[in-house]
């Protein structure tokens, strides 16, 4: 380039032919040329790739699919009658509200935050990698966490892993009664004893169809305890003997007990007690009152295990697509914060403590004014990138599930090249996407402007 | 001429301007009530902690994916490998670089975006010293213009350019790419830099011009190395984005000339059945901007700020 530019200087002050006799004019024009020398070629990009088609686009969308017929404006009619272009826009329209909102609200809440550790350069480094990271990789990564399955997708097994400390995970989802061992009920439960059974007396509730790896670790022997005279007890085992032997419908040495059973005795239709059995599967129902119960086994007991939520379902894609997109760009927004909140003065703040204004007063009052420009810049910022948001949601959104998911640019690609082959509506969406961040540009010129002046 | 000198500028535009922004802000006075602030900041840490740790999950999951089998990751999560790190090889990588394609497009990637960052600090610097401290008829009309350019998405010109290219022979071509990446890179790349370039000292310049140094000579010598703190923010910037873009490969580079980028998208209608590839594959394209964000930090995140602006 250097050379090019060496070359052509010179040339370009030579051919002073005709009249300049004023050798001040003639150097100024020299000078005029060589500065349009050093514009030119950016020019010349800009122009043809930039200025062209816009120019071009904005009168292809006046013209039809194939491009001979001139149709007015229909192109952008149709955008708000077709269907699936009015789901972009609306899912557009999710994703310019929340994300924004919520990306400033999260840099603001960890930058202040930050402000108070010592390791908070190590934290935002954290946070600001992902922004070194391409959209597709990050989309790579979020289709792995989000996988449904929560043996393998890292969500929903710590979805799981929450929901099973809150309510008891049903520990035996496959097991089920041993046919006309004094068992009533059906696969997934919920089981009642045939026979009515008196306290003082005990029952076994055999099971089969537990897999030797999916028995809890803490199952221990099967054992049948002695009951006192106001009591029920029983015992709840896998009627089966690993190697083979034992005997249908009894409690065999090999044979372990079922632990973390929820058990009922019922008695005219009421839960008169409840038990949970033990390791070596027994329980024992205390203080019953003399007459008639059923020992039931409720249907929990064998409900099929909770299996997490279907993130990349048509429901949640959009949620889901934000929830990576905040992965990549919260870092962003509390760096930027981060560095404004740094050039608050000070003493403002202190002479507020003086006056003994609680922490919550100073953030809302001082804090959060003085950093308005900042939130101000960060949200505006995040709307232009929002708007133009594709490669997550080209990346993530599963192929049947991607209408759902679509948002105007990716509608705008699929529309123009990925089979739609109507380039007159894509145009459209893509000067409809220029309109849109109209605004963004008149705020950055004027930001600019003002800085200069 | 005078909006030449230093103005003062509200935090929010320095911060999203040229000026550093940098991650270590200065320590604040700690505070009188040792007690509360102590038990109050040993809230915050297990917060922050756990914001962390969070973040990092996504990230070490990949990567730890990536050094699985097929059928490990078919059967169960990557966590599993923590406590089994008996799962973990290579086998993956070495796969990868064998067939399918990935080293060929690693190496375009390479092409597209070393040249694009080039020419686009190149002709932006030129055009932001005439813009900056150079005289012609509607520099600042011209110039207001360009800033205008900075928001135009590069949706719009994907159907025109690709007519041209066409209609020129650039179309899928590593050439293509790369001039439609510097055209979209220049509104930016020129604002940057004319803002930067302005705000050196003038007397400098016409020192310079008064020892008969020609602009060219200015340019070279004075202006360009003034200005690197500026430039290597861009550069950075500029790698960065072409090196991670998708959409512009997707339409402009045919299955010669594809990044990595466009060779692992074409690989997630497969998704599920091949993370032996889509893993490892996404890591090495992670890579390279993990060590520029290592290696450059500071530089690094002025030019993510800088060019957020797009």
């Amino acid at each position: 380039m250097a050379d090019t530019l060496n070359a052509r200087a010179p040339r370009a002050r030579a051919p002073q032919t005709g009249a300049a006799p004023d050798p001040r004019r003639r150097a100024q024009r020299n000078k005029r040329r060589l500065a349009f020398l050093f514009v030119l070629p950016a020019l010349l990009l800009l122009g043809a790739l930039v200025v062209y088609p816009v120019v071009f686009s904005v009168g292809r969308s006046l013209f039809d699919a194939s491009g001979e017929q001139f149709v007015g404006a229909a192109n952008y009619t149709e955008i708000f009658q077709d269907p699936a272009t009015l789901k972009a826009i609306r899912n557009s329209t999710i994703w310019v509200v929340v994300a924004p909102v919520l990306l400033t609200g999260l840099g603001l809440l960890l930058a202040v935050l930050t402000e108070k550790v010592r390791w908070a350069t190590a934290f935002k480094l954290v946070l600001f990698l992902p922004m070194a990271v391409s959209f597709l990789a990050a989309g790579i990564i979020f289709r792995l966490a989000y996988e449904q399955d929560p043996d393998r997708g890292v969500i929903n097994a710590a979805v799981v892993a929450v929901h099973d400390s809150f309510g008891d995970p049903a520990a035996y989802p496959t097991a089920r009664a041993r046919e006309d061992q004094g068992l009533d009920g059906a696969a997934g439960g919920p089981y009642t004893t045939t026979e009515a059974l008196r306290p003082g007396g005990s029952v076994t509730l055999g099971f089969v169809g537990v897999a030797p790896d999916a028995m809890p670790s803490e199952a221990r022997p099967a054992a049948v305890h002695k009951t006192g005279a106001d009591e029920i007890g029983g015992v709840a085992y896998l009627d089966f003997a690993p190697g083979g032997g034992g005997t249908l419908g009894k409690v065999d040495a090999a044979e372990k007990g079922l632990p973390g059973m929820t058990v009922e005795a019922v008695r005219d239709g009421k839960v008169a007690a409840s038990a949970t059995t033990a390791a070596d599967g027994s329980f024992r129902f205390e203080g019953l009152a003399d007459g008639e119960y059923t020992v039931r086994l409720p249907a929990s007991n064998f409900a099929a295990p909770y299996q997490g939520v279907n993130w990349l379902g048509p429901a949640l894609v959009t949620p889901a697509i934000i929830g990576a997109y905040l992965w990549v760009w919260t870092g962003f927004a509390m760096v930027l914060i981060g560095a404004g909140l740094a050039a608050i003065p000070r003493d403002a703040l202190e002479a507020a403590r003086m006056d003994g204004a609680t922490e919550g007063q100073i953030f809302r009052k001082i804090t959060v004014p003085l950093l308005a420009p900042v939130l101000t810049v960060v949200f505006v910022t995040l709307v232009i990138n929002v708007m133009k948001v594709f490669d997550l949601v080209y990346i993530i959104a599963p192929g049947p599930v991607q209408e759902e998911a679509n948002v105007l640019a990716t509608r705008m690609w699929l529309v123009s090249f990925g089979g739609g082959n109507d380039q007159g509506l894509g145009s459209a969406l893509s000067v409809l996407l220029l309109l849109l961040v109209v605004p963004a540009m008149i705020f950055n010129v004027r930001r600019f402007r003002r800085s200069r002046s | 001429m005078s909006g030449r000198t230093t103005v003062e500028r509200r935090p929010a535009e320095r911060a999203v301007a040229t000026r550093p922004v940098p991650l270590a802000s200065p320590a604040r006075p700690r505070r009188k009530n040792r007690l509360t602030a102590l038990l109050g900041s040993g809230a915050v840490q297990a917060v922050l902690i756990l914001v962390a740790l969070v973040w990092i999950t996504p990230l070490a999951g990949l990567f730890l994916s990536s050094l699985r089998s097929e059928r490990d990751n078919a059967s169960d999560g990557w966590w599993t490998a923590l406590t089994d790190p008996s799962q973990l090889s290579l086998d993956n990588y070495t796969a990868l670089f064998e067939d399918s394609g990935i080293g060929e497009a690693f190496w375009n990637t390479v092409l597209i975006s070393v040249p694009t960052t080039l020419l686009v600090v190149g002709i932006a610097a030129l055009a932001g010293y005439a813009f900056a401290w150079l005289d012609f008829p509607g520099r600042d009309a011209i110039f207001l213009v360009v800033v205008g350019l900075l928001v135009v998405p590069v949706q719009i010109g994907l159907l025109p350019v690709a007519k041209l290219f066409g209609a020129v022979g650039l179309f899928g071509t590593v050439a293509g790419v790369v001039l439609f990446h510097v055209a979209y890179g220049l509104p930016f790349a020129v604002f940057l830099l004319r803002n930067y370039f302005a705000e050196i000292p003038k007397e400098m310049l016409e020192a310079a011009r008064m020892d008969g140094g020609s602009e060219w000579r200015i340019f070279s010598r004075l202006v360009l190395p003034l200005g690197r703190p500026a430039i290597a923010s861009l550069a950075i910037f500029q790698f960065l984005w072409v090196w991670n873009d998708m959409l512009v490969a997707l339409l402009f580079a045919d299955s010669e000339s594809q990044p990595l980028t466009v060779a692992l998208q074409s690989e997630m209608r497969q998704f599920g059945s091949n993370i032996g590839v889509l893993a490892p594959g996404a890591f090495l394209s992670l890579v390279v901007p993990l060590v520029v964000f290592f290696a450059f930090q500071r530089h690094f995140v002025q030019g993510v700020m800088a060019g957020s602006v797009k």
